[in-house]
């Protein structure tokens, strides 16, 4: 069966979605997110879904379930990429994906999970919370 | 409305929404749809295919070019021999399902395309109708 890869960063995990997903996939990448989140300790997970061209409402809940999940386990998710068709395509949908992070690009991401978990500053960290 | 290209496509498992939402977008380029468009068109398609095969164990997909007007348009049919819709109405608001989804399915993809039709009967099946038009907003 396919698999979608997380690389481990640090304290950070990585995944690149580089397929479209279907159902059976996307629940099979949120176990496994959850399952490493605990294995790893990792304090954050970023998703790059700049290869992705579409989320539909299955596919916006697994990111939404993923945030959650990490959350309780002590880790912040940051979805960073998203294609403007496919934002502007979401929000018409009804899908704004409340509770989770973005960024637009993977560099911007590390970033926003840095100061998530407080490796800034305060007053940088301030800062990052007038952008969200 | 004249067609131009039509193709049927069976569903029965997952990884035919994949495939069936490739061609939906195959269609919409051909035919010149904008990158918006186009996802508009394939995200719509997800959510029609899904609930045929949670709801209905799968159906057909037809995918058509048509025209209308001197304007071309992508239309997809979903047909299913499911248990059909009891109550349409609520079926069509945000947030109701009968699944443990999100409750976006319908009402989202009737947002997201030009035209929306849905015909239902309790235990027949239901048959859902949308077309994207290729300078639709």
């Amino acid at each position: 069966m396919d698999k979608i890869p997380i690389l481990k960063m640090g304290e950070f995990l990585l995944v690149t979605i580089q397929v479209d997903l279907y159902d059976r996939l996307a629940l099979a990448l949120e176990n496994d997110l959850i399952n490493m989140v605990s294995k790893t300790e990792a304090r954050g997970v970023l998703i790059d879904i700049s290869a992705v061209s579409i989320v539909d409402s299955f596919m916006g809940r697994i990111l939404g379930n993923i945030a959650s999940m990490s959350k309780i386990m002590d880790a912040e998710t940051v979805v960073v990429g998203m294609q403007p068709a496919v934002a502007i395509t979401l929000v018409e949908l009804g899908l704004t994906l409340t509770g989770v992070y973005t960024a637009l690009d993977v560099e911007k991401g590390m970033e926003l999970l840095r100061s998530k978990i407080g490796y800034l500053p305060l007053d940088e960290e301030n800062l990052y919370d007038d952008l969200n | 409305m004249m067609t131009l290209t039509k193709e049927k496509l069976t569903i029965l498992r997952e990884p035919d929404v994949i495939f069936f939402r490739n061609k939906a977008k195959e269609y919409a380029v051909k035919i010149g749809m904008s990158l918006v468009g186009q996802t508009k068109l394939i995200t719509a398609a997800s959510e029609l295919v899904r609930n045929m095969l949670r709801y209905a164990n799968g159906g057909e997909a037809i995918l058509e070019i048509v025209v209308r007007n001197n304007i071309k348009g992508v239309r997809l049919t979903f047909a299913d021999k499911g248990p059909g819709i009891k109550d349409v109405k609520q079926a069509m608001q945000d947030g109701f399902s009968t699944g443990k989804s999100l409750g976006l399915g319908l009402p989202g993809a009737k947002r997201l395309s030009n035209e929306f039709d849905l015909k239902s009967e309790v235990g027949k099946g239901t048959t859902v109708t949308i077309i994207r038009w290729k300078n639709g907003l």
